[in-house]
């Protein structure tokens, strides 16, 4: 049998984008310490299923710490105690006996609450839209080992292509800012012989977007790259700026 | 019914390229003028989507999640298999070609594994165009390694992450074509049924599962790239979501449902921990390229620490075995022979059931260093010690087999449409390539081969055969079809609702699951496939008269979403059961007990069933009937498979 422990769970509850919200609390006699996170939250919800009240709405798929679709801000830290960590990977024998819990969903102007601990993340996927490829269609595009590419330069690729967009360093950043994720991607492809021809015209307008979206600037907290379950590093932001100071040069001078 | 695969006749290594010849091309300017839904962003659907938009088609993409990002190929670890040779270890299309026949025990399509064989390799080279990270060695060219069952190095694979790394150069084609217009992109929306007029796929009715809002979006054709149905068990290494409903919707509609008993169980996930579990998490197989696997040979050493086992007293079951494969033998042989020790009580899991093996690197670091053993699986290491509390680089992991891939799915032909006219079904959501067991590593190859290099053809033929037809009848939103369409949905979704109900759709979902799991898992019998038959009927009556689901449906509301979902499972977990009792042979992943060979092996019967089963829905209540696709085997010869 595994052990258990006592908690109090105090969960963020919102039933829509614009009603008001507010905490509450779960007392929780015996949670397995070997459950994930969001297996004592399914525990919740099936007695509230029972008793006829809405369970508490979360998002979540592979729960493997892959598809970035979970999330929420345990005890003020995005994804909870653990570093490099999602919240579906975290283990309940990360809390001690008789712990105080407090649960709430990532608070940032661009994730509007849907309902309790759900956001609307799409901003990200506007980001991407708006340049976070390389423009190529399907075809022939020649034999894949055409071009080298050295294990570093490909290794550092890999590095910042490993980014779940889960959201964690925008909910830890002080100013909301989704510079470590634009960066992330902007790294990925823009060190990559295939990304060169659209690295600049890429960071500008990855980053135009992220303005847009309502996402704030990057002031160098660095709390996002803390809070990032994939240890995606703050460099890649430097480098991104990098980038987008120089196509805005170029813009202005061609 | 008779079922014709439409596969061109003739040399099978021309077949793909004579067959393109043959189709019919729409014109440029047309393009725009048809409509495509694509249901699912995984590989196959963002690849689909991504590359129709290219051509200039109208396109619509569905996803359930919150981002067309994070459907569930995304969690695949180990590799895409293609025949690029660049190891010059002696492979070739024909060689992936033969082994994935001969792996998939002879019940696939030969024509249809050739072109996947064919097409892998542009699959590779899209990818790196794309800026998929792939692993290099030093001197800058791609890496490639051996992989389940394979005798040569033909695996491409970014870290132990290829699977997000394919998705995402899938999901940046497809984002691309979003930034353009070209395609519209509609996340959490699930498609709720299938809009059918004069027997043509023209539609999708959906709901958008923020607002709880019921859609109706017609097309010229829809593509179900929807995934498997692993989930029918409850607990399998699949995605929480991931449903069979819109295939199974499909099913309901005439579209007939291909040998659903062939399930894969995946030899190398880590064991159940509690009766809260709410899934199961899987380790890459590449692992078994380094790792042995034991357990003692006595049955009283399964309480001692594994350090205190000695070299004398462990049993390296699958090289004693197989000497010739050792730890590399298929999944289903790897799988069933763990199943086997367990069920002799030499299983060192948690009690009481013990169900687990030892995966042991001691050799591996000894012989190759911690820094290469971390090099090659080191996310995979952390994210056992994340959940385990145990440290893989100290003491050895442990794991055993869980339900992972479902080979069955919508009987689909050469052009991968359904037996409804502009019907496409791609990826794990099709039966096709991969006949009664998957090859490691051929997942990703299959969904990127049907979305970037068989739809985008299969369908322009398509469109360009039936376009005056469909011009004739053009289906707007309030056509008679799509209104009953909708009403149906509409009609459960409010059953649901009303029921007063006691128990939350998961309690019944974990039910449905052990008795797939005892009566339809890893080794079946007639008996056991009986009862799974008579008592899942119950338990679908008293999930319909006993779910409870709380709140509205015009909001978000996960518990409406998953009570539909399970709903499905319920007749799709039967059919199951029906299909394996009419199987009365053992292939690959389908084991049935009393087809074995002397040594345990499956022992099919290729007189008898040497066919695709195709089932037929007839109503509800009804027995579903059965129809037959004979296969033919021109090029690869029928064996048993050795693995010795
Ligand atoms: S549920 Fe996929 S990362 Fe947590």
């Amino acid at each position: 049998m595994s052990q258990t422990i006592k908690l109090t769970l105090n969960i963020w509850r919102q039933a829509g984008p614009n009603a008001s919200g507010q905490f509450q609390k779960f007392h929780r006699d015996a949670v397995s310490k070997d459950a994930s996170f969001l297996e004592a939250l399914d525990e919740i919800n099936e007695e509230l299923i029972q008793k006829g009240e809405e369970p508490i709405a979360f998002d979540h798929d592979c729960r493997e710490g892959i598809c970035g679709m979970c999330g929420m801000v345990i005890n003020g830290m995005p994804h909870g105690p653990r570093t490099l960590t999602t919240t579906c990977q975290l283990h309940m024998r990360e809390f001690k006996d008789g712990a105080e819990v407090w649960v709430e969903p990532w608070r940032a102007t661009a994730f509007p609450v849907i309902k309790d601990l759900a956001v609307d993340r799409s901003a990200f996927d506007q980001i991407i839209q708006a340049g976070g490829y390389i423009s190529i269609n399907t075809g022939s595009p020649g034999d894949a080992n055409e071009i080298p590419i050295p294990k570093a330069v490909a290794d550092l690729s890999m590095d910042a292509a490993t980014c779940i967009g889960c959201g964690a360093c925008v909910a830890a950043c002080p100013n909301a800012s989704a510079m470590l994720f634009t960066s992330a991607k902007a790294t990925h492809l823009g060190v990559l012989p295939q990304g060169q021809a659209e690295r600049l015209s890429r960071a500008r307008a990855m980053v135009e977007t992220m303005e847009t979206a309502g996402f704030g600037g990057c002031t160098n907290h660095g709390e996002c790259e803390a809070a990032c379950p994939k240890g995606i590093s703050v460099d890649y932001i430097a480098r991104l700026n990098r980038d987008y100071l120089k196509a805005v040069v170029v813009s202005q001078t061609t | 019914m008779e079922l014709h695969s439409n596969a061109p006749t003739g040399p099978i290594e021309t077949a793909w390229d004579r067959h393109r010849f043959e189709m019919k091309l729409v014109n440029p300017a047309n393009k725009r003028k048809f409509t495509v839904i694509v249901v699912g962003t995984g590989l196959a659907g963002a690849s689909a989507a991504a590359t129709m938009g290219e051509l200039g088609y109208n396109v619509k993409a569905f996803c359930f999640q919150d981002s067309a990002r994070r459907a569930h190929s995304i969690a695949a670890q180990g590799g895409i298999n293609a025949a690029k040779n660049y190891q010059g270890d002696g492979d070739s299309i024909y060689r992936l070609f033969y082994d994935t026949v001969k792996g998939g025990d002879f019940r696939s399509r030969e024509r249809n594994v050739y072109r996947l064989a064919q097409v892998s390799v542009s699959i590779i080279d899209q990818a790196v165009a794309q800026g998929v990270p792939f692993a290099r060695e030093y001197g800058g060219l791609l890496a490639n390694r051996s992989f389940g069952g394979a005798q040569v190095s033909r695996t491409f694979y970014a870290r132990g992450q290829t699977g997000q790394q394919l998705l995402l150069g899938a999901y940046q084609a497809l984002a691309r074509q979003v930034g353009l217009g070209q395609v519209e992109l509609h996340e959490r929306t699930e498609m709720l049924e299938l809009i059918l007029v004069d027997g043509r796929a023209r539609g999708v009715i959906t709901r958008n599962l923020k607002t709880g809002q019921i859609d109706t979006h017609t097309a010229d054709a829809v593509v179900l790239a929807t995934g498997g149905y692993g989930n029918v068990y409850f607990l399998s290494t699949n995605a929480k979501g991931s449903n069979g409903s819109a295939a199974w919707r499909a099913h309901r509609k005439g579209a007939l449902f291909a040998n659903p008993c062939y399930t894969q169980i995946h030899p190398t996930c880590l064991p159940v921990h509690g009766e809260g579990q709410s899934k199961l998490t899987l380790m890459s197989e590449s692992l078994r390229n380094d790792g042995r696997v034991w357990v003692p040979k006595n049955a009283a050493d399964v309480t001692k620490r594994p350090q205190d086992i000695p070299e004398a007293d462990r049993d390296y079951y699958l090289e004693r075995k197989y000497p010739a494969f050792g730890n590399l033998v298929p999944r289903d042989i790897a799988a069933r022979n763990a199943k086997d020790v367990c069920d002799e009580g030499r299983g060192v899991g948690y009690p009481p059931e013990r169900e687990a093996v030892y995966l042991d690197f001691a050799d591996a670091i000894n012989r190759l260093g911690q820094h290469t053993i971390e090099e090659r699986y080191g996310n995979l290491f952390e994210m056992y010690e994340r959940i385990t509390d145990e440290d893989p680089y100290k003491t050895p992991m442990k794991i055993y087999p869980a339900v992972h891939y479902t080979m069955g799915g919508l009987w689909v032909d050469y052009n991968l449409q359904s037996n409804i006219p502009g019907l496409f079904v791609a990826g794990e959501a099709n039966f096709s390539d991969h006949g009664a067991n998957r090859l490691g590593a051929s997942a990703l190859m299959q969904g990127l081969a049907d979305g970037y290099f068989v739809l985008p053809y299969t369908i322009g033929n398509y469109l360009a055969r039936a376009g005056r037809d469909l011009a004739k009848t053009p289906v707007a939103e309030d056509h008679a079809d799509a209104r009953s369409a909708k009403a149906e949905a509409e009609g459960r979704l409010k059953a649901f609702l009303d029921n007063p109900g006691s128990h939350g759709p998961d309690h019944f979902h974990r039910r449905l699951g052990k008795l797939m799991w005892e009566y339809v898992g890893m080794a079946r019998d007639k008996a056991g496939l009986q009862k799974a038959i008579e008592e899942i009927p119950k338990l679908r009556e008293e999930f319909h008269a006993k779910v409870r689901v709380p709140g509205s449906g015009a909001s978000f509301n996960q518990t409406l979403e998953k009570a539909n979902r399970v709903a499905d499972f319920m007749e799709l977990g039967e059919l199951m059961a029906r299909d394996a009792l009419a199987r009365e042979e053992s292939a690959g992943g389908h084991f049935r007990v009393e087809y074995q060979t002397e040594e345990g092996e499956a022992r099919r019967n290729d007189d008898d069933f040497a066919h695709v089963a195709a089932w037929e829905w007839t109503g509800k209540g009804n027995t579903p009937t059965r129809h037959v696709e004979d296969l033919d085997f021109e090029y690869v010869k029928l064996s048993q498979r050795s693995y010795k």
